[in-house]
């Protein structure tokens, strides 16, 4: 039977008047990678803040490891990884330095520390940069310095708030090879993340997250499959063309989503959703097929896009 | 990569709740490199005192204190200026330093991820600034005794003397600090610590004040610190010191409570 | 020449926008300032002095007040020169967008002395007034001794200026003031008559560019003082000093910024 790291019921939190988390269920399973999606805003942050007990719960109950993070807050964190959304490294020391403050902070031996920091810098392919301050490395090596911080205690549990956000697509591929070197070594991670193709990627299962609510749940390919079709057509039109074809697309489609500069039809034929564009004398500029992806999901559920 | 053959590490026992000395270990990792910047700290007050020696000194002669004791102008200046570097040392490092961590840097946010907590940080914190403030006594106290400026063998006491100075006033910064926006609130901080510094009985005794501002003379906390340091140099006593004594402590504790509640509150939200 | 006072003129107006969002501390601070440091240096001190052995042929409120005009233009125009600088080149790095506009690095130099000498004048007189107020000097004639104070902080300020530009980071802007301008504040004269320093130390003090600018500030304020509170130079020769130290400090300033900023 699988074993439970983190359960939430009702979970809640609330900043004065305002709801960040509205009473959220959900239960992390060991081994898995576990992802929160949503648009920035959407509680994801705040919940990975209550569950790296550096937040309080306002309201349900919520147990990582079986532990209550209000009163053993301290024994939770000995077992946790933490990757915030902002890169929090100690800017007064060196790459390696930041390791070994961290390992100290956890109470390992200096010895361990050492040995573990050699295999970290590897992980994080910057050992030749051991030396440098943290300020003269890109982004791409501050997040991967920030990922090895966080494997300092050898953690059951890796949290990383929006793991790629701000990076170039060369350093995105790259840390994502590593966080799949993690999973296949059994490490627990928790994502949040508003990027669907990241999520995709990564996740095994994910909630989606709307408003402070979740507005579903399930693994990416089931929630694409119950939410969306199998195919996407992506309709271009000539400037001030678009209004007017859409009064034609009626039923071509199993279903249609209007945006400010495009049409989009999920269809699980596209070749027929085509023919059928066709025969109805609607000319787009531009037609392109696509695989569904949890984009159009979060499309379905929440009438928005998730970045604007 | 041997993130693959994970070693269980096992915290080295579960000792007491006690880490605020991991925030020591990490400061020490940073002062190591910039030790030049720290060495270099221990040249000002020294310059203060030679100035004051050398020049103030000569034209001000001897001075007769309240008591009747006959001192020189440079000895009655010197554990003046030691309780002025240990309250200014105290102040930059809790607010200046501290605020670039607390809302630049977010190093605390990071730390309280790790078994760390406020209370550490703030007691580490402080704990370090009482540290750095009593190595600057020491070499300060160094310079007096060339100067032939040291009459008392109680004079070593001004080391924790000054750490008591710096305990007052680092967690009173420290508390400050949490209530701090932006860079430009540190011109509050000059503008309560110059005055401090320039009415506190610190260039003469305070005697020399009009009785009314002697009264107020008399809440300014380096004041308490100042004439303690003096006794210590001087070897002159009396039951005040309990009294300045006394102040320091109840403002320390009054500073460290108030800092550590809003830290928490700051970086547990 | 023309033109580059125009330019210098674009940076005057950045900094007085700059200005009248944190003109309140700086205002107050330049009201408070003397009047915290002159009671407690000139009266509290003062009165020690005055009984004391020294025999200045003023009082020490007097003396004080004169050797402070120069001195506060030395640090206000040190600290423009040191921190700003480096934010402008690395920090906020301002800097590196006024030169992408018609603006050179010389006209930031020139624009930024030209700011500091409006800003300086403004502390001096409210100085000048307060100290007058307090019994230390006849304020007409104190007044005229603004000139001289004020040359001296941007002196300072343009010196600072190309030191700042040819170092790496704050650290060193951190040493040059502990081992520069907090020594020429104590023993250039500013407290105690450089006739009390050692006679070697006296020598170095001639060179130092703050003894000439305490010295300008007393001899034009102060028609009473004599030697050996003074010493016997004439005043051409402060001025001079000080006109080749700015003239020097604005060359190398515009030189090492242009090499920083376009490398």
């Amino acid at each position: 039977m699988t074993e439970n790291l983190v359960e939430a019921r009702g979970l809640t939190k609330t900043f004065g008047s305002f709801t960040a988390v509205d009473s959220i269920d959900f239960d992390i399973r060991k081994g898995e990678a576990f992802g929160f999606l949503g648009p920035n805003g959407a509680g994801k942050t705040s919940t990975m803040r209550m569950i790296t007990t550096v937040s309080p719960i306002t309201d349900g109950k919520l147990t990582v490891f079986g532990m209550d993070p209000t009163t053993e807050g301290r024994d939770i964190r000995r077992r946790i990884g933490v990757v915030p959304q902002e890169d929090n490294l100690d800017l007064e020391l060196t790459v390696a330095e930041n390791l070994y403050v961290y390992g100290r902070y956890h109470d390992m031996p200096r010895a361990t520390i050492r040995e573990r920091i050699d295999e970290l810098l590897e992980f994080a392919q910057l050992t030749d940069r051991r030396k440098n301050t943290v300020e003269s490395l890109s982004g791409g090596m501050k997040r991967r310095l920030t990922i090895a911080r966080a494997l300092i205690n050898d953690p059951d549990l890796v949290i990383l708030d929006e793991p790629t956000t701000g990076l170039d697509p060369q350093a995105r591929h790259l840390l994502w090879e590593r966080l799949y070197r993690l999973k296949r070594q059994g490490v627990t991670l928790i994502i949040t993340t508003h990027y669907m193709d990241e999520a995709e990627q990564l996740c095994d299962r994910l909630v989606v997250m709307d408003q402070g609510k979740i507005a579903a749940e399930g693994s990416p390919s089931e929630l694409i499959n119950r939410y969306s079709t199998r195919e996407v057509l992506e309709l271009r039109f000539a400037e001030g063309e678009q209004d007017e074809a859409v009064l034609r697309l009626d039923g071509l489609a199993d279903s249609s989503e209007v945006l400010a500069d495009r049409v989009l039809l999920y269809t699980n034929d596209a070749e027929s959703t085509q023919r059928g564009l066709h025969e109805r004398g609607v000319h787009p500029e531009q037609v392109l097929v696509r695989r569904s992806t949890l984009e159009d999901v979060f499309l379905k559920l929440t009438g928005r896009r998730l970045i604007d | 990569m041997s993130v693959s053959a994970p070693t269980r590490i096992t915290p080295v026992g579960k000792m007491s709740d006690f880490r605020a000395q991991r925030i020591w270990e990490r400061n020490l990792l940073v002062y190591r490199r910039i030790w030049k910047v720290i060495f270099t700290g221990f040249f000002e007050p020294v310059f203060y005192l030679l100035s004051i020696g050398i020049g103030i000194g000569a034209l001000v002669g001897d001075l007769t204190l309240p008591g009747g004791h006959i001192v020189s102008y440079t000895a009655f200046m010197a554990p003046a200026l030691m309780a002025t570097s240990a309250m200014n040392g105290a102040v930059m490092e809790t607010t200046f330093n501290i605020f670039f961590k607390l809302r630049f840097g977010n190093v605390y946010q990071g730390m309280l991820t790790t078994p760390l907590q406020p209370r550490d940080i703030a007691i580490g914190e402080i704990g370090w600034a009482l540290f750095r403030g009593s190595l600057y006594t020491g070499v300060f106290l160094l310079v007096m005794w060339v100067m032939g400026l040291v009459e008392s063998w109680w004079a070593l006491m001004t080391i924790p003397g000054a750490v008591l100075i710096g305990f007052a006033f680092g967690s009173v910064g420290l508390a400050a600090c949490t209530f701090m926006r932006s860079w430009q609130d540190f011109d509050l901080v000059s503008l309560a610590t110059m005055p401090l510094f320039l009415f506190s009985a610190t260039f003469f005794p305070i005697d020399v004040y009009p009785p009314a501002i002697q009264v107020l003379v008399q809440f300014s906390p380096l004041y308490h610190g100042v004439e303690l340091l003096r006794s210590l140099t001087l070897g002159i006593f009396d039951p005040s010191i309990l009294g300045h004594i006394a102040y320091l402590v109840v403002m320390g504790l009054i500073g460290a409570t108030i800092a550590s509640r809003r830290l928490d509150g700051l970086l547990r939200k | 020449m023309i033109a580059t006072l125009t330019r210098a003129r674009r940076t005057v107006e950045a900094e007085l926008i700059a200005y009248k969002r944190t003109w309140r501390g700086t205002v107050i601070s330049s009201f408070v300032n003397p009047v915290f440091f002159l009671s407690a240096m000139g009266l509290g001190l003062g009165s020690l002095v005055d009984r004391g052995q020294g025999n200045l042929s003023v009082s020490y409120l007097t003396f004080v007040a004169t050797g402070l005009m120069a001195a506060i233009g030395m640090q206000a125009g040190a600290g423009d020169g040191a921190h700003p600088v480096m934010a402008g080149i690395k920090w906020r790095k301002e800097f590196h967008a006024v030169i992408t506009t018609p603006m050179n690095p010389g006209d930031i130099v020139v624009g930024r002395a030209v700011w500091g000498t409006i800003r300086l004048t403004f502390i001096m007189v409210v100085f000048t007034i307060i100290a007058g107020l307090f019994g230390a000097f006849d304020v007409g004639t104190a007044l005229m001794a603004i000139p001289p104070a004020v040359l001296t902080g941007i002196a300072f300020q343009t010196s600072m200026t190309a030191f700042t530009a040819t170092r790496e980071d704050s650290t060193s802007l951190t040493t040059i003031f502990r081992f520069a301008i907090t020594p020429l504040f104590l023993f250039s004269g500013t407290f105690f008559p450089i006739a009390n320093l050692p006679q070697a130390f006296q020598w170095i003090a001639y060179a130092t560019p703050l003894f000439h600018g305490v010295e300008l500030v007393r001899k034009i304020a102060l028609p009473g003082i004599v030697p050996p509170d003074v010493t016997t130079l004439p005043i051409w020769v402060h001025f001079a000093y000080l006109g080749v130290m700015l003239a020097v400090g604005i060359t190398l300033a515009a030189r090492f910024l242009d090499r920083r900023l376009r490398p």
